[in-house]
């Protein structure tokens, strides 16, 4: 099996798709001869040319708007947003539009797309290049919002996103890009979406993240065996649809839940899964539960002291799970 | 599509249609004056503009894209006036809809009427994709999306038109042109005479047409949709029109414009215009307009019973179609 970076898995997921369905394009802004700013589209044009891997205009309200007409009329539109932080001027067509076609029109209408989207901080990005959107998302009823830690869920859930008949935001972390590699099989498979996985097994406490957040956990998770503290890490893959299942699973088997997201505290996903585990599972629990996230700033600083401060870390991870675990 | 003639049965239909959704039209008022449709859209006056532009097209075939205003634009796509008051009264065999939406929110996917919401210019995008599908899959349809002048200043609108022409995309831009958004006068609206001039910052084609004259819309939806088939992208059609009647139902328009200007208009009401003409030119006989008429009015009463009797939506189904079943 080929041992693949996240960037890669998600550029062979893209090409083994349009390979698959002509019914397919990708669009956005520089994806076509530059292949995108990071790089992911690279080669795509020169493989499937202009109609299926096409530069657009400056301007997300279009791009969008546009995937949610062609996905009406036929194709299987792959937009991407340059910067999930650019993401905004599309919010309209998203939320009013994309996600509530189908209950409006009664069943009548579908809009399968799929947005991809780089996020996430710790790149020296700054405020409008660092940003987590996800949970904007991830409260809208018709939408799925995806994102994969790894670079095996990575290609089996963007293909499970194509496949999809619904809109889904699929969200790569700009870290995660090149830093994380993996086994990734050539052969197509999907990785149903609202299935989170167990990255980890363990008794003592239980570390629900998503996206790179996992792979912190997983250094965390070893740092702490070395302290005879045993993590398990419960990869969410998707928070929306949640997997109600698996996070009270762990939850009753551990007793003990903190919850690690890179994105701000108040109204991020960790308060939802609390209220789940609450409502399920209280008696269940040894200590209360504990969240780990980006704070309540409006987005992450520069200069690197302040970004480092704003991000969440394997150490910071550690210190929390440790805290928690003495309870 | 073969240019089609304007023929007596062809200048017929047109009139059929115009006529049919004023009668719709004028019930629907009705209903709402009797409390029995709390609120109501209208398309009183923009008939000539909505049923010639969609006449000149492959119906059924070609998309359109419509808002709020095009009550004469769907009945001339396909949909019944049976279809039209399930959707005003909310009944659960509303085929835009189930009851969801609000009336006047038109979708009909088998006779390609794109599902619309409530946001204004979202629509003008959906059209040039609608459009750059057809472009790839070369399946010959032309997308058509309709809009008001007051929707103009609204950045999807202007999004779109860039995005359909650098790309030309086979999509006709119709801009219904009555002078109001609700109270806000054109002139408030955009700081030019013409929506139509707009077309020349995006390298296009703008035409501006007299929008109570079916027969001139319907010439140059012609002109522009054989321009899209032909691969040299997208036209501003920009007609200039009047709605006689209130916003809404909600609305009141004597706070903001004239019974004069009401009035001046009315003297080129497209439906009454149009009829006399087909008398004068003897497409029709005095006779056999009295039998539209009254097939008409039949058709109209049909609908209205009806949709009443229709059933609402089970609340059961509340939950439903949140995603694919
Ligand atoms: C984005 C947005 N803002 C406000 C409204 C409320 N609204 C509905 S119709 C309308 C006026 C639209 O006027 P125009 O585009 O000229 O169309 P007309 O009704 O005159 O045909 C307004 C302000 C809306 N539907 N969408
Ligand atoms: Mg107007």
């Amino acid at each position: 099996m080929a041992v693949m970076s996240y960037l890669e898995a998600i550029r062979e997921t893209l090409r083994q798709e349009l390979r698959r369905d002509s019914r397919i394009i990708i669009y956005g802004e520089d994806v076509g001869v530059r292949g995108g700013v990071f790089r992911v589209t690279e080669g795509l044009q020169k493989e499937f040319g202009e109609d299926r891997v096409m530069d657009s205009p400056l301007a997300e309200a279009a791009i969008i708007g546009t995937a949610i007409g062609a996905a009406v009329n036929g194709l299987r539109p792959i937009p991407e947003i340059q910067f999930a932080d650019f993401i905004f001027p599309a919010i309209n067509q998203i939320v009013q539009e994309a996600a509530r076609i189908r209950y409006r029109s009664n069943g009548d209408f579908g809009v399968p797309l799929v947005i991809r989207a780089p996020f996430g901080g710790g790149v020296h990005g700054a405020l409008y290049h660092s940003q987590s959107v996800e949970v904007f998302f991830a409260h809208v009823p018709g939408l799925k919002v995806v994102i994969p830690g790894t670079p095996y869920d990575a290609k089996g859930l963007l293909a499970a996103a194509v496949e999809d008949e619904d809109p889904v935001l699929y969200f790569e972390h700009k870290a995660a890009y090149r830093s994380l590699k993996g086994e990734v099989p050539e052969e197509r498979y999907l990785i149903p979406i609202g299935k989170a996985d167990l990255k980890r097994s363990g008794k003592d406490i239980s570390i629900i993240t998503y996206g790179l957040m996992v792979n912190y956990a997983l250094k965390a998770a070893e740092a702490l065996e070395k302290e005879g503290i045993s993590a398990e890490i419960l990869d969410l893959r998707s928070i929306r649809p949640l997997d109600v299942q698996m996070i009270l699973e762990t939850a009753k088997k551990t007793g003990k839940v903190l919850i690690v997201h890179e994105d701000n505290l108040t109204g991020g996903i960790g308060g939802e899964i609390s209220a789940l585990i609450a409502e399920h599972a209280l008696f269940d629990l040894d200590a209360p539960i504990r969240r780990l996230a980006g704070p309540d700033v409006p987005a992450m600083p520069y200069s690197p002291p302040l970004e480092h401060a704003f991000m969440i870390t394997s150490d910071k991870i550690t210190e929390a799970a440790r805290d928690l675990a003495k309870f | 599509m073969a240019k089609a003639k304007l023929t007596p049965e062809l200048l017929k239909e047109i009139y059929y249609y115009m006529a049919l959704s004023r009668a719709v039209d004028d019930r629907m008022w009705i209903l709402n004056r009797q409390g029995r449709a709390p609120v109501v859209y209208s398309s009183n006056g923009h008939e000539a503009t909505q049923v010639g532009a969609v006449m000149a097209l492959n119906r059924g075939e070609d998309w359109i894209v419509p808002y709020y205003r095009d009550l004469a634009m769907v009945i001339a796509y396909g949909e019944t006036p049976r279809e039209i008051m399930l959707h005003l009264l909310g009944r659960a065999a509303d085929p835009n809809s189930g009851g969801r939406q609000m009336p006047a929110h038109w979708g009909l996917k088998r006779r390609h009427i794109m599902t619309t919401g409530s946001v204004v210019a979202t629509q003008d995008v959906h059209a040039a994709g609608l459009a750059l599908a057809s472009k790839v899959l070369k399946d010959g349809r032309v997308s058509l999306a309709s809009f008001g002048e007051g929707s103009t200043s609204q950045g999807e609108f202007h999004e779109a038109l860039n995005f359909a022409s650098v790309h030309k995309l086979p999509v006709i831009f119709l801009n219904e042109n009555n002078g109001y958004a609700i109270s806000v006068p054109a002139r408030k609206q955009m700081a030019i005479m013409d929506v139509a001039a707009r077309a020349q910052g995006y390298g296009i084609p703008g035409v501006i047409v007299d929008g109570n004259d079916p027969i001139k819309v319907y010439e140059v939806t012609q002109e522009a949709a054989e321009r899209a088939r032909r691969g040299e992208g997208p036209t501003l059609i920009e007609a200039k029109t009047y709605r006689f009647v209130p916003h809404s139902s909600d609305d009141d328009d004597r706070a903001y414009r004239s019974r004069e200007e009401v009035a001046e208009w009315k003297k080129r009401d497209p439906v009454m215009t149009f009829e006399k003409r087909l008398i004068d030119e003897k497409v029709m006989t005095e006779d056999e307009l009295k039998a539209m008429q009254q097939r008409i009015k039949n058709e109209v009463n049909d609908a209205t019973d009806f949709a009443e009797k229709a059933p609402l939506p089970d609340p059961n189904t509340l939950g439903r179609y949140v995603y694919a079943e």
